[in-house]
């Protein structure tokens, strides 16, 4: 077998960063120490070129492989995000790690890999390659989940996350191995063409479906299979925190969205009961138990699980067949705005949660971020910004998120769920706001040097203005992002 | 679009009032700490001045919306910067922009910590309270709405007293749980009104009447929240108390106000039949809110306890006058939201300029000022007649034809409201008594000393507008009138048109108007309602 140009040159992208990837490992020995630096750099580099090439070629549609993979705008649009996405998370790794005294550029190598397979997991036309990116994303994340070796909490969170990923990938596996006794073929396509032959009754079918719902639930953790979520992005690095929350989520999110939609698409109505479900447990459990948290990085975890639920009305949206295909569209691409703005949101309160020090140590507790309006207004009103957003008050970013995810429903005739969501909204405020109160309403407790600051660092300052900009300009002017989805929701039948 | 002039002169003018103080805000950071108020006091008495053009080249003869802007915002869904005002908002915005200077004033030496910032969250309030009230897009207006609840949360949670906390979380979670309804509401509209959030577009849309009742509740939980009504006024106590004086002051003569224009705006126009439906239960909460509010205030010890709980008592007026249907009651009602936020935002200024010297809101503490302080007693009195109606002051004019609306609508009801104002004078007197001619505690005595200069300009200005518009009513009344008169136009005609419906099958919008409960006064001059908005 011989692999032609063409197929080579439709992955050009996901080449480049695996092989970036390998060259950060092969430089790591070799690099002298106060060099390494050049290495996250040249990992920059890397992500820059790859996001040129998307952009240039956003419209192409094209097959590859035999059709195991799929190059068109659906796919260009989670690249596009996840190069932005782990672009800010090695600007950020880039101070947190010196920080922490990680002195390893494996790190950087491995932020690559697990990029590759998101991307191979977000262009997969066949279950096997999904598979195939979703190992490669997760095996990478374990490692990095790992990289505080002198931290137990830290080799907890890769234990923990490894034991529950690999069970959570079996199920995912017997999943396709059952599609693949139905349809004979694990192409989306082939398996598309078998659901509509076979009809809806088929018990194989239905257990295939509910295996790959578990599977993808463990991923993009809606509950209940969200347990993993909270020990491990307490224990893991903060910055491989921001990036598990919000890279693998989106990737999960594209490549399971694609797998329903086409795949599955015969199965909607099917499908369709099981995501409501998820969603309102993941709404109520994500936001109920966020309240009670008092550490800062525990609570962004119940929160990234609250916003997986309010991304799964899209999806819930998506999967309503007395709907017509323009409002399941709708549906659709605001679930791609919706994580997209979530991404920028959540990466920059990560952002203040890594950089905040105490003591020399990482301030991970709310408490630690009292008074730090008083010593330092413009992180405080940074975290401000991104609680706002989270919370979705306008004229942030989060409220046109909530906005478009809402308007879906509504047109869907599921205003009833978007009642309850934004009553789980109106209890989001309560922790989000929290984190303001204690900030901007209470002195810090002790007079010594433990008082919290934000280290400074250019870097830094990159990360966070991205993420302020974001945030303030897709509030006030969504316009581009809302076409960008719109038109790549258009590639999916 | 029939109902609306376009701004003519080409000078955005209703743009540059919103978003001046915005502007004003980011500009303040680059100010010394030494001048940072005299700025803000500069900025807020330009944007004053700013404000003016809007009442002077008001037209006060038509309904239609004036100094209308728009400019496309989002293209999918269609959603415009919308803005334009009428007889309905004019009054609101100005009242916004008279106050703003007094709440710097009074806050001159009040704030010391923050103080930058302190003046840059009051100058945000009032960009997105000036927004809410001319915003002519739904989206918009909820932007504004909703944008206004951070400086406000910041405003009483860092400024505010020691139960600070608590009152601002409260006073958040409230409006927001009542607020996130008026967003699936505004959704809902758009499906069923023709894909639009045009506010007059939508307003012109006949809904069926199980959706009516359906949006009617979620309207009311917003916008009873914000007034408050009577079972949601619970947050309003401990809000006012908490709040630094400057957030009392916009919290009760502005943000109320929200809450009824929000009836005004799109309870009324736009779902008559659901209106109608539920006149009987929001006249009832509107009468529990006068009782209940007069009745809370007799028992407080705490001053701005005292006024807030007036406060509910007043808007539980406002709301009554709105649910009556008729011009009178709804001049009335507009009249009385006026008259509370001078009224009202006096009193909190002179509770403020009080707890200054004593730095004790509780009666107790405060009592036979007359002696030490007789200029200030002075003004403490004028007020106080004033937020009881006495006859000679602003609120007797509201008062007045919010009674007589509701008399129209049912004497019984009428006799209840008036027994409210009876209690009105009773707990405000009993409160004069005490605190202006009481016997003087020995402890605070010594700090008892009377207005300076800054005061004297903070309280002179609202006395004078008290006797103006008590002797002079018709200045302000009169831009109201053809807005008032249209909408009661437009309820009559849809419900002239649901009986026609019920009985004819045909469609009676064009049909001749029901006009008994139109004042025979403002009929002549007007020119012929510009109905017929269906898109």
């Amino acid at each position: 077998m011989t692999l032609p140009v063409t197929d080579l040159l439709a992955i050009l992208p996901e080449l480049i960063v695996a092989a970036t990837a390998c060259l950060v490992l092969a430089l790591d020995p070799i690099t002298p120490a106060p060099r390494k630096g050049w290495l996250a750099w040249l990992s920059l580099g890397a992500l820059a070129l790859c996001f040129g090439l998307t952009a240039s070629q956003f419209d192409v549609r094209t097959m590859a492989f035999n059709d195991l993979v799929i190059i068109d705008p659906y796919a260009s649009f989670w690249k596009l995000l996840l190069y932005a996405v782990s672009g800010l998370t090695i600007l950020l790794s880039m101070a947190y790690l010196k920080e922490e005294r990680i002195h390893l550029t494996e790190y950087y190598g491995f932020l690559l890999l697990a990029l590759s397979g998101m991307m191979v997991m977000v262009s997969a036309a066949d279950l096997l390659t999904i598979y195939l990116g979703t190992e490669l994303m997760s095996l990478s994340l374990y490692v990095l989940a790992g990289f505080k070796r002198a931290d137990g909490r830290s080799l907890e969170a890769s234990a923990k996350y490894f034991v529950l990923g690999a069970f959570s990938s079996g199920i995912l596996l017997y999943g396709i191995s059952l599609l693949f006794g139905v349809a004979g073929s694990t192409r989306l396509s082939a398996i598309a063409s078998a659901v509509s032959a076979r009809g809806l009754d088929d018990p194989a079918l239905l257990l295939a479906m509910i295996l790959l719902v578990v599977g993808f639930g463990f991923k993009i953790a809606a509950v209940p299979f969200h347990m993993w979520t909270p020990d491990v992005y307490e224990g893991a690095p903060t910055s491989v925190t921001a990036f598990m929350a919000v890279a693998a989520k989106a990737a999960s999110f594209g490549a399971f969205l694609r797998v329903f939609l086409e795949g599955l698409g015969g199965l909607k109505a099917n499908w369709h009961v099981l995501f409501l479900v998820l969603c309102i447990a993941t709404l109520a459990l994500g936001n109920l138990v966020a309240i009670v948290q008092t550490n800062i990085k525990r609570m962004l975890a119940y929160s990234s699980i609250a916003h997986a639920g309010y991304a799964l009305i899209g999806v819930v949206v998506a999967g309503r067949v007395t709907a017509d295909s323009a409002v399941r569209s709708l549906g659709l691409s605001s679930v791609m705005l919706y994580l997209a703005i979530y991404a920028l949101m959540t990466l920059g309160a990560f952002t203040v949660v890594a950089l905040l020090r105490k003591g020399g140590l990482e301030g991970e507790a709310i408490e630690d971020f009292a008074g730090l309006a008083k010593r330092q207004p413009l992180a405080a009103f940074l975290m401000l910004v991104f609680m706002v957003s989270l919370a979705g008050i306008p004229p942030t970013a989060g409220f046109i998120g909530k906005f478009y995810l809402f308007l879906a429903a509504v047109k869907a005739d599921l205003a009833w769920l978007a009642v309850l969501a934004l009553l789980f909204a109106a209890v989001s405020a309560y922790y989000y706001l929290r984190v303001v109160m204690v900030m901007y309403m209470r002195d810090p407790h002790s007079s010594t040097g433990l008082a919290p600051h934000l280290i400074a660092s250019p870097a830094l300052t990159v990360v966070l203005a991205c993420a302020l900009a974001g945030v303030l300009v897709l509030g006030l002017y969504p316009d581009p992002l809302v076409s960008l989805a719109a038109q790549a929701v258009l590639a999916l039948k | 679009m029939s109902d609306v002039s376009m701004n003519s002169s080409g000078f955005p003018w209703l743009t540059a009032v919103v978003f001046l103080p915005l502007v004003g805000a980011l500009l303040l950071f680059f100010v010394k700490e030494t001048a940072v108020r005299w700025a803000a006091l500069g900025l807020t008495l330009a944007e004053l001045a700013l404000s003016f053009p809007l009442w002077i080249f008001f037209d006060p003869s038509t309904p239609r919306m004036q100094f209308a802007e728009q400019v496309a915002w989002i293209t999918a869904p269609s959603i415009n910067y919308s803005v334009g005002i009428d007889g309905i908002s004019l009054p609101l915005v100005l009242l916004t922009t008279f106050l703003m200077p007094f709440c710097v004033l009074v806050s001159w030496t009040a704030i010391q910590t923050r103080v930058k910032s302190f003046l840059a969250a009051l100058l945000l309030m009032e960009t997105a309270m000036i927004g809410v009230f001319v915003a002519l897009d739904f989206v918009l207006f909820y932007v504004f709405w909703e944008a206004m609840l951070i400086p406000m949360y910041l405003l009483i949670g860092v400024w505010g007293g020691p139960n600070r906390l608590y009152a601002a979380m409260k006073f958040f979670l409230y409006t927001l749980t009542g607020s996130v309804l008026l967003l699936v509401a505004i959704l809902a509209l758009f499906f069923h009104g023709g894909q639009t959030f045009d506010i007059l577009l939508l307003s012109g849309v006949e809904y069926p009447s199980a959706l009516q009742s359906w949006i009617f509740l979620a309207f009311f939980a917003a916008f009873a929240v914000k007034v408050p009504m009577f079972p949601f006024h619970t947050w309003l106590p401990d809000a006012h108390v908490e709040a630094p004086t400057a957030g009392s002051v916009i919290l009760a003569s502005v943000l109320l106000k929200m809450g009824t224009y929000g009836f005004l705006r799109f309870t009324l126009p736009m779902l008559p039949d659901a209106t109608d439906t539920f006149t009987p239960a929001m006249i009832g909460l509107s009468l529990m809110a006068i009782l209940y509010g007069a009745y809370m205030a007799l028992a407080q010890t705490d001053l701005k306890k005292l006024i807030a709980y007036s406060s509910v008592s007043h808007m539980g007026s406002v709301t009554l006058g709105i649910f009556a249907l008729n011009a009178q009651g709804i001049e009335g009602a507009l009249m009385q939201m006026l008259n509370h936020g001078i009224t009202t935002g006096a009193l909190f200024l002179c509770v403020g300029i009080l707890y200054e010297r004593t730095h004790s809101r509780l009666l107790a503490d405060n009592a036979g000022l007359a002696g030490p302080m007789p200029r200030y007693a002075a003004f403490l009195v004028i007020f106080s007649l004033s937020s009881l109606g006495l006859p000679g002051t602003n609120s007797f004019v509201g008062e007045f034809l919010v009674l007589a609306g509701t008399f129209m609508w049912s004497k019984p009801a009428a006799a209840a409201a008036a027994l409210g104002i009876i209690l009105a004078a009773a707990y405000l007197l009993w409160m004069v008594q005490r605190v202006a001619f009481g016997v003087p505690v020995a402890k605070t005595a010594p700090k008892l000393i009377d207005l300076n200069l800054r005061e004297w300009a903070t309280l002179t200005p609202l006395a004078f507008l008290v006797f103006w518009i008590g002797f002079f009513p018709n200045p302000v009344l009169a831009p109201m009138h053809a807005s008032v008169n249209h909408l009661v136009e437009h309820l009559d005609q849809r419900h002239t048109a649901v009986a026609r419906r019920g009985t004819s099958g045909t469609d009676g919008r064009w049909l001749t108007v029901n006009k008994t409960q139109r004042p025979a006064s403002a009929d002549s001059h007007l020119p012929p309602p510009t109905i017929g908005r269906t898109p």
